[in-house]
């Protein structure tokens, strides 16, 4: 009886160095290189993560500071490719992302001040001075560092128009189980 | 005209559909179970028709359970029929004179435990049916070894209606009178005895069921007929069950032929037992075996290997319940192993060379 | 490994696809009819693979039958041609003939009920080098048309540059219900050959193989009658069998190789065509007459009178339904056929180049009925035609697991609904692959753009720099020059001062 339960706790304490000594010696480097996490970003330094532009969120990332989730323009491409990078699993029911927005002119509000247009880290903006400016859509990040520049607030933020060309069919509703 | 949205969310094709639905497989399958219970039934009287009934709402009643207990509506899972066919393939594995609270027991732990608390139809990785005649056989040995002679439905002494429930509820009074054991486990006896099998008289073989045993033993012949019958109707394929009987039949005769004193005859394996329920019901359950038909010939083959070797060293007159258990859990490994090829690829999944 | 092979063909004979009941007649024995010229044809400038067609006509323009209305853009696309003579009224939008129900850029051209079309040049086209007769099949807007839409014209040029030997010519026409190939090939087998032959010449290849499902013997008799003349083209029945007219597996019928998983039919020296396409081409050399129509069936449960009707691309789905009559008010309308087509949102959307047949299906056809569990029968396994695991990848998907179905092989996976077809359950096994190749494609698109915008964000950084360069030394120069100009002033007026003292 004694034997049997000294002879299970010495081989439960072997067992267990055991695998603690794997755990230690074969531990898998978590890639934590804030290059690999900038060169993801979308590296228009917009600043909406509250960091120093994207360097600085891809290193506040890479100590574990920040989540993957912090970057609005990246959305949850972003996150996936930085939850694959760091080997992490991440909740994408979390991420907040109703899809990319752009910024667009309303042309009967803007006056052609051009500030907008020195503010876009993407050039993004096209327009002259008394000229009503417009957004490329192509260019636009969706960054809306623009928005807070207008001083007649001529500039919103729209989702990306649905085209027939990017309409994704909706996954099957899966809630409502089966047969009810 | 008919400018008016007809659908709601975009459906995607295809827009037509080949037919039949789960609770119609379901229904095939219990057709083809039906003359072999119902023979079962004449054979074993009253007693064993209160333990089939019993055992099969119990199922039924573990199911609608942990569906209200999910908050999700019972009635249309209850209607597909998988838990209904889990009781009454758990009762055919019974001894038919079983008393009631085994059938109930064994009912509520097939469908709560085994199917339910794995995430429902089609997500639970065990044979429900089996895992409780397992849990069952494991808990309560000396119930799930009480076989009785075949007393049939109108014979001097078989019990009546009344009779019948009485004896499911209280247990069996007189029991040695009527006690009788399973050509399985009265060879593995006289084995442990020191008897070999040339020196005894080993019982008539189960074809039509002259012998002891469970409602689902009792008739090979009955229940190979309506495996058979689902192999025409395309609701299993010939792979697991020839698969299975070929894996207990070859390693049965080349051991027979080396040591009849030791080892039972290959039909004796095949006909005897669960041998025949297994190899057409049982591991052809469409959850628990492999996707490929190379897949299911693997597990096939497992299974009846490893009833053969549970039956003649193991420690259990009977084998098939854990052979399957045991491929059961060997199913995703099979299917993660063998795949189909895919077109334009090699096995490997190589893109093919031009 | 041969005799591994070969094991396993015994245990599983070849069984891919599936042998659905093919509802074929009595709309395929019906004689065509031809749509009463509507009022309004609504041209959509997208109704190929590639980009959108750029229209070249303004509104309140008179154009005649054929004439070009939009040119081809950039290097996948197809040119658009006025389907009726009359006046552009619009360049607009129309709901497209899209599940999703959003619009696509359409051209609305109001009939002037002459129907009269352009000059037409007649020349014998086999006098023409294959080049031209590529060029010319591209003027005429020709696209494949068994479904896929993509630009004739390129895939007779690609013949040109991978080295062609065969054509094989796809009449399987697998999909239940649909007649327009068969009746096509019954009343127009003469011209077919003629088309056949044309993109012989035009790709290099020596011989066609013309693939012909053999539930349509009056088509094969009468493609074999026409075919006889000519040596180099062959009429080979194949057994019907869903998705036989899938371009992989009808090559793989007939030729007996397979194509490899990166690969296309072109890397082993063989061309598919559609026999609507053959057609086309014969119309479009022989008679300069763009592809302005085209063959649609017109079936369903719902349908008082199922047949094939000759539909001038852009007439409304609507005014065919009602060419054809309605028995009843159908559950589902789809373009295409019941395994692969669309659903379409409603009837006021036009019928476009690749629109096959229009189905009206009663809710009894439509099969709609709530998904249950998988129970893993695998019999989608079995049903698919490339050796796919349907109910692994749609497990991984509802999970969210894209890269895990991607591994299973879902990019192999051509869409072809035999796995939801036999899904006894009736999971939407389609529905979740397409879902999943949208999202992937979209997950990418998302990377590219996330590229571009850094590339832009740097070019601006560049800028900025070099402008702040610039101006730093722009302000350095005009002081230097300010200093010069001060040292000159200095030095004047030092030069200035002694003057002046000595002139004091």
């Amino acid at each position: 009886m004694i034997a049997a339960i000294l002879s299970l706790t010495v081989l439960g304490i072997l067992l267990g160095f055991g695998l603690g000594f794997a755990a230690r010696k074969f531990a898998v480097e978590a890639d934590a290189n804030v290059a690999a996490i900038e060169a993801l970003m979308p590296g228009s330094n917009c600043g909406q993560c509250g960091y120093p532009g994207c360097p600085g969120a891809a290193a506040a990332i890479a100590k574990g500071e920040a989540p993957p989730t912090i970057c609005p323009p990246g959305g949850k491409a972003l996150v996936e490719a930085l939850a694959k990078l760091l080997g992490i699993g991440v909740d994408l029911s979390a991420v907040a992302d109703e899809g990319p927005k752009i910024a667009v002119v309303q042309e009967e509000i803007c006056i052609g001040c051009c500030r907008c247009l020195k503010e876009c880290p993407t050039d993004a903006i096209v327009g002259a001075a008394k000229q009503i400016h417009s957004v490329l859509r192509e260019a636009c990040t969706g960054c809306a560092k623009c928005i807070d520049r207008c001083p007649t607030e001529a500039l919103r933020m729209e989702p990306v128009p649905v085209t027939l060309q990017h309409w994704v069919w909706p996954k099957p509703r899966q809630d409502a189980p089966a047969w009810a | 005209m008919s400018a008016q949205i007809l659908t709601a969310a975009p459906l995607a094709s295809p827009h037509a559909h080949a037919g039949g639905g789960v609770s119609l497989v379901m229904a095939k399958v219990m057709l083809a179970l039906a003359p072999a219970t119902l023979y079962g039934f004449w054979l074993y009287g009253w007693p064993a028709v209160h333990l089939w009934w019993i055992t099969v709402l119990a199922a039924l009643f573990g199911e609608a359970f942990c569906l209200r207990l999910m908050r999700r509506p019972a009635l249309p899972a209850l209607k597909d029929g998988s838990a209904a066919l889990t009781g009454w393939l758990l009762a055919l594995s019974l001894p038919p004179w079983a008393p009631a609270w085994l059938g109930a027991l064994g009912g509520l732990f097939a469908t709560v435990v085994a199917k339910q608390m794995f995430g429902g139809l089609g997500q639970n990785l065990f044979n429900p049916a089996m895992v409780a005649r397992v849990a069952l056989l494991i808990s309560f040995p000396v119930a799930m070894t009480q076989w009785v002679a075949p007393l049939p439905l109108g014979s001097t002494g078989a019990p009546d209606f009344v009779q019948g429930l009485r004896i499911v509820l209280n247990g069996i009074p007189n029991l040695d009178a009527v006690a009788s054991a399973s050509l399985l486990g009265f060879a593995k006896t006289e084995l442990s005895r020191g008897i070999d099998l040339l020196h005894t008289t080993v019982p008539a073989l189960s074809f039509v069921g002259e012998r002891a045993g469970s409602l689902g033993e009792t008739s090979a012949l009955l229940i190979a007929a309506g495996g058979l019958a689902l192999v025409w109707l395309r609701v299993i394929s010939w792979h697991i069950p020839v698969a299975m009987l070929a894996g207990l039949a070859i390693p049965a005769l080349v051991a027979h032929a080396a040591d009849p004193a030791r080892y039972l005859a290959a039909p004796t394996h095949l006909l005897s037992g669960a041998a025949m329920l297994g190899a057409f019901f049982i591991a052809t359950d469409y959850v628990t075996s492999p996707n490929t038909r190379l897949g299911q010939l693997i597990f096939g083959a497992g299974c009846g290997f490893l009833t053969w070797v549970i039956r003649t060293y193991g420690g259990y007159p009977e084998g098939v319940a854990f052979a399957v258990l045991l491929m059961n859990a060997a199913t995703p490994a099979i299917d993660r192993l063998v795949r189909p090829r895919i077109y334009g690829r090699d096995r490997r999944g190589k893109p093919l060379e031009t | 490994m041969g005799l591994m092979e070969k094991f396993l063909a015994l245990i599983e004979p070849a069984h891919w696809g599936v042998h659905p009941d093919d509802r074929k007649r009595p709309a395929a024995d019906a004689p065509v009819r031809a749509l009463p010229l509507p009022e309004r044809l609504y041209v959509p400038l997208q109704q190929h693979i590639g980009a959108a067609a750029r229209p070249i006509v303004l509104a309140g323009q008179k154009v005649k039958k054929g004439q070009l209305i939009a040119e081809a853009q950039g290097a996948t696309s197809a040119a658009i041609h006025a389907p009726t003579s009359g006046i552009v009224t619009a360049i607009g939008e129309v709901t497209a003939p899209h599940p999703s129900g959003l619009p696509v850029a359409a051209i609305v051209v109001e009939a002037d009920g002459e129907d009269a079309w352009i000059e037409t040049e007649s020349v014998d086209p086999f006098a023409l080098p294959p080049q031209e007769i590529a060029r010319r099949v591209a003027a005429a807007g020709v696209v494949g048309l068994g479904g896929a839409t993509f630009p004739s014209a390129l895939k007779l040029g690609l013949g040109l540059k991978a080295k062609i030997h065969t054509l094989i010519v796809n009449g399987g026409e697998c999909e239940p219900y649909l007649s327009c190939d068969d009746r096509l090939m019954r009343d127009r087998a003469p011209e077919i050959v003629d088309g056949i032959r044309l993109m012989l010449v035009a790709t290099g290849a020596q011989k066609a193989l013309v693939g012909i499902e053999d539930n349509k013997p009056e088509a094969i008799a009468a493609m074999a009658a026409a075919a006889r003349p000519f040596r180099e083209i062959e009429v080979r029945p194949v057994p019907a069998r869903y998705p036989m007219g899938s371009e992989k597996h009808l090559f793989s019928e007939l030729t007996g190789m397979e194509v490899p998983a990166d690969g296309r039919t072109t890397d082993l020296g063989a061309l598919v065509h559609n026999v609507g396409t053959a057609f086309a081409v014969h119309e479009a050399l022989r008679h300069g007459r763009p592809l302005v129509e085209r063959l649609v069936t017109v079936n369903g449960g719902a349908v008082a009178f199922p047949g094939n009707i000759r539909v001038p691309v852009g007439a409304l789905v609507e005014e065919v339904l009602a060419f054809a009559g309605l028995k009843e008010e159908p559950a589902r309308l789809v373009m295409g056929g019941p395994m692969m087509g669309s659903l379409l949102p409603h009837a006021r959307v036009p019928v476009v180049k690749g629109t096959s047949g229009v189905l009206a299906l009663t809710a009894n056809e439509a099969a709609a009925h709530a998904p249950g569990p998988c129970i893993r029968c695998s019999s989608c396994v079995r049903a698919c035609p490339v050796g796919l695991l349907p109910l692994e990848m749609s497990a991984r998907i509802a999970a969210g697991a894209l890269s895990a179905a991607v591994d299973l092989g879902l990019k192999d996976c051509i869409a072809c609904g035999c796995c939801a077809y036999v899904c006894p359950s009736r999971i939407p096994l389609v529905q979740y692959f397409n879902h999943a190749k949208g999202e992937l494609a979209a997950q990418s698109r998302a990377q590219l753009r996330n590229e571009a915008a850094k590339r832009l964000a740097a070019a601006r950084a560049e800028r900025l720099e070099r402008e702040a360069k610039e101006k730093a030394e722009a302000a350095l120069r005009r002081k230097a020059e300010r200093m010069a100009q001060k040292a000159a002033e200095a030095a004047a007026a030092a030069g200035k001062t002694p003057e002046s003292e000595a002139t004091a």
